[in-house]
């Protein structure tokens, strides 16, 4: 970092939570050009959300400094407080709650990702099991499907593009919800001849490239896969070798795949039997280089678990499994002949409490890493299974994310404590209690992160300038509650940088390795597992278990009866939400060059579905559900299907301090009613929502 | 002479708009104006697909530009050594008449100084050995900083690869 002259800081973004690897140019201690970091992408390519992190550092309408409520919850009242007087609040509230409530009635909802650690690390320490994530309503389902039939996570697979050469995607929108590197490799596959199929509800720059397109009604993904799998087991288009090596439950699959061939799901889906046969054939010629993306949008129906297993049946049918233009598995330090970065959970006492979501003992198929934040109000309301009274949002916006914010809104208003931390204005900051303004991602050094995959690293996100207004990093705003909490023990560092060194002690690197390129690569070339014997499939046999243990041990089905999703009520439309490439939903909607783009959403609409409606492109039309109502400006296409409507996720921003994007658009959420409620897979099922439409008078 | 040109490879963009952010953040634009621009025209379905055309809309620096034969004050200016075609902003008086003489919207009008600012071609980046921001910063490398000679090579090697592959015994 340099005050004067100019300077090259590498550093990792946080724009969105890809965290691609940048390269931040300062000059007289300004951020001068944010760009990708050549040393990791081979260039200095950066999506325009990364490129947009200058202005959102030096906005004014970021938060400043901490703010106390000075009026009702929600009532947009504020105080100025000293870092001093907010801490010291905090710590008395939480320290109430404990004596009184004990350990449990805290809870830390997160945003997840990387750089999880430190909470997560506090969190134990207050002796609570009580560590929420957003997963609930974004990729739950697609982590525990995974978990239960190969024992991973979603991410810790890498998916190989730039050597696949047959890919289908589901509702995954590559190239518009971006991430650099992913983008880039996904379009280099291209073209060096990579095929592809695109299935959603409705067309988008995705479906654009696609080799196949198929607009789906909305919720048959799964019964599209079931007769894939139908076609792959009936023509014995699967890889038998890798089969026959790790898969469990093939014959308890073909029972119940008998039915679903490619023309019932023609019926099912809309999308032509002869062309779910050829797909099937396409892919099983050019396996293993095969991927069926497990992706994350788009279906979260009731059933979206045995539709993401689905998609991981098929890549083990395909024999994708760490093999070149297939999935490869995640490394890390040990794998590459490393000691372990150390972490802080580790350091305190476990915690034997159970958790307030039921997760890992009434729902014990479901990780805990990620839990069921959706259940957190009615823990609140019922104080069952015990008393929750205080709540830690660090990035976590629920009132944006999840479904139906009036219904968490009701849960919520029974804390003693909620406290926002945040680099901005959200959602819950706007109702906290306490609102503490972490600095920016250009303005901190966080955690080093280490970058699992085929070829492991060691990445760091390093302050490229001083922070602005009275912000604070993340390390130093936990140790400062730590300290008046008590555990002050369990966060053995006085500043990032002895924190760093002494999460590096056992590797041999040091902090000054980071300087020349951002990152430290623990491997030269990829690490690959020898595909016949040492694959390492976490379940309980150490195979691909179809039929899982994890399910039949629990009392669920592998295999349930597929049912048909729901068709919308006459005069109803299910609504379905997504994403574009210059936003990452709610969060940058306030960036002045962001906002400049795209500053609102709008609904689209089936052409005719609008010709029976009344409604033209542009026209204003009420959009509603259960006595909630937004209004939206009408996009009518024939790329959508006529049973769904579509928007862009996280408009309508409620917070008038964000001037730019206050009241611009609607509010997807708050028309999903009822829907904050676990499913199978963990996830809320955020698209069995059904709303009506009618043009505005 | 101007002998520059940003090369668009169709296939590889998608429609992100990096390039229009890495410019703006470059030049410090403010809201409103942008010295380059995506349009997205389409979709339009060929092929059973719908496909849509990203067309970027930079400043092309034209040989003749009609931008500068109109200027009245001599502020919009062609290089000498490489054709690039700027303004100089203190000689700018606001008339914008290089706005009425562009038959592709390239000069910018700049309503906090009352003046015109366009696409330079990041002439001071090209100054340090450096290729402009858009291609620089572009996400998946679809834009590239070549000569016109080298984006004709590109296009017929492309076309060639296209219709190499569809001959069945090649």
């Amino acid at each position: 970092m340099a005050d004067t002259g100019r300077a090259t800081v590498y550093s990792i973004c946080v724009m969105c939570t890809v965290r691609c690897p940048i390269e931040v140019e300062v000059e007289n201690g300004q951020v001068k050009k944010i760009w990708g970091n050549p040393h990791v992408l081979g260039g200095r390519h950066l999506c325009p959300r990364g490129a947009a992190g200058k202005v959102f550092q030096n906005d004014s309408e970021r938060l400043q400094y901490p703010m106390m409520r000075d009026g009702e919850r929600g009532e947009g009242k504020w105080k100025r407080a000293t870092w001093d007087e907010a801490l010291d609040y905090i710590a008395d509230k939480l320290k109430a709650s404990i004596d009184k409530y004990g350990g449990e009635s805290v809870v830390l909802g997160d945003r997840g990702g990387g750089f999880t650690d430190l909470q997560k690390a506090f969190i134990k320490a207050l002796g609570s099991p009580n560590y929420l994530n957003h997963h609930g309503a974004c990729s739950s389902s697609v982590h525990n499907a995974h978990n239960a039939i190969a024992g991973h996570r979603r991410n810790t697979v890498a998916y190989d593009f730039k050597n696949c050469k047959y890919t289908v995607l589901y509702g995954r929108n590559i190239l518009e919800s971006i991430g650099t590197k992913e983008a880039k490799d996904f379009i280099d596959a291209l073209e060096s001849g990579m095929k592809f199929v695109h299935i959603d509800v409705r067309w988008n720059y995705t479906a654009a490239k696609a080799d196949r397109f198929f607009i789906i009604r909305p919720g048959t993904d799964y019964a599209f896969n079931l007769a894939l799998i139908n076609t792959i087991l009936r023509d014995n288009l699967y890889d038998a070798e890798f089969v026959d090596r790790w898969v469990l439950g093939m014959k308890e699959l073909e029972e119940f795949i008998g039915p679903y061939a490619p023309e019932w799901a023609e019926r099912e889906t809309g999308i032509p039997a002869k062309e779910i046969r050829a797909i099937a054939h396409e892919a099983a010629d050019l396996k293993p280089a095969v991927v069926f993306n497990q992706g994350w949008m788009t279906a979260w129906t009731e059933n979206d678990y045995y539709f993401r297993r689905s998609i991981y049946i098929l890549n083990a049918l395909m024999g994708v499994y760490e093999a070149k233009g297939g999935l490869l598995f995640s490394k890390g330090e040990a794998a590459a002949g490393y000691k372990p970065v150390k972490m802080l959970k580790p350091l305190s006492p476990k915690v034997d409490r159970k958790r307030l979501d039921g997760v890992g003992w009434k729902y014990k198929h479901l990780s805990e890493d990620y839990g069921m934040a959706q259940m957190l109000p009615y823990a609140i309301l019922k104080e069952d299974p015990y008393p929750v009274k205080a709540l830690i949002c660090y990035r976590f916006d629920p009132l944006s994310s999840f479904p139906d914010p009036a219904a968490y809104l009701e849960g919520l208003k029974k804390l003693d404590l909620l406290l926002s931390i945040d680099v901005n204005y959200s959602h819950i900051g706007w109702y906290s209690d306490v609102v503490l303004p972490e600095c920016t991602y250009l303005e901190r050094t966080d955690p080093v992160l280490v970058k699992k995959g085929p070829k492991p690293a060691l990445w760091l996100r390093r302050q490229a300038v001083e922070p602005k207004y009275d912000s604070k990093p993340k390390w130093w705003i936990f140790k400062q509650l730590a300290e008046r909490l008590g555990i002050g023990e369990y966060f053995p560092y006085n500043t990032i940088e002895e924190l760093i060194e002494w999460q590096l002690q056992d590797t041999g690197i040091k902090l000054s390795d980071f300087d020349e390129k951002g990152v430290v690569s623990l491997s030269d070339k990829q690490i690959l597992w020898d595909r016949k014997d040492g694959l390492q499939f976490k379940t309980p046999s150490g195979k691909i278990e179809f039929l899982s243990s994890l399910l039949e041990d629990n009392g669920i089905p592998s295999f349930p009866v597929y049912e048909s999703p729901k068709k919308p009520p006459k005069g109803q439309y299910r609504l379905v939400t997504g994403k574009i490439g210059v936003h990452t939903q709610g969060t940058s909607l306030n960036n002045p060059y962001l906002n400049e783009i795209q500053s609102e959403n709008t609904l689209w609409i089936n052409t005719g579905e609008a010709e029976r409606l009344g409604v033209a492109t542009g026209d204003t039309v009420e959009v509603s559900v259960k006595g909630v109502t937004q209004e939206v400006k009408a996009s009518v296409t024939d790329h959508i299907h006529p049973e769904a409507v579509f928007t862009l996720h996280g408009y309508g921003r409620e917070i008038p301090l964000q001037t730019r994007a206050y009241q611009k658009g609607m509010r997807d959420n708050t028309l999903m009613k009822g829907l904050l409620k676990p499913t199978v897979g963990g996830n809320c099922p955020i698209t069995e929502c059904f709303v009506k439409i009618k043009k505005k008078p | 002479m101007s002998d520059y040109y940003i090369h668009q490879d169709q296939k590889r963009c998608i429609g992100c708009r990096a390039c229009e952010l890495h410019c703006k953040t470059t030049h410090d634009v403010p809201v409103g104006p942008s010295f380059c621009k995506i349009i997205p025209v389409g979709p339009e379905v060929v092929g059973g697909v719908p496909r849509i055309h990203f067309v970027f809309m930079p400043c092309f620096h034209c040989e003749q530009p009609w931008c500068v034969a109109v200027c009245p004050t001599g502020a919009m200016n062609q290089r000498q050594k490489d054709g690039i075609v700027s303004v100089d902003r203190s000689l700018c008086i606001g008339c914008k008449t290089c706005i009425t003489a562009c038959p592709w919207g390239a000069p910018q009008w700049d309503k906090e100084t009352g003046k015109v600012f366009k696409c330079d071609f990041c002439k001071d980046r090209l100054d340090e050995g450096l290729e402009p921001s858009c291609v620089t910063g572009c996400t998946t490398a679809a834009l590239k900083w070549v000569t016109p000679a080298e984006s004709s090579a590109l296009r017929r090697e492309r076309f060639a690869k296209g219709i190499a592959k569809d001959i069945p015994d090649r």
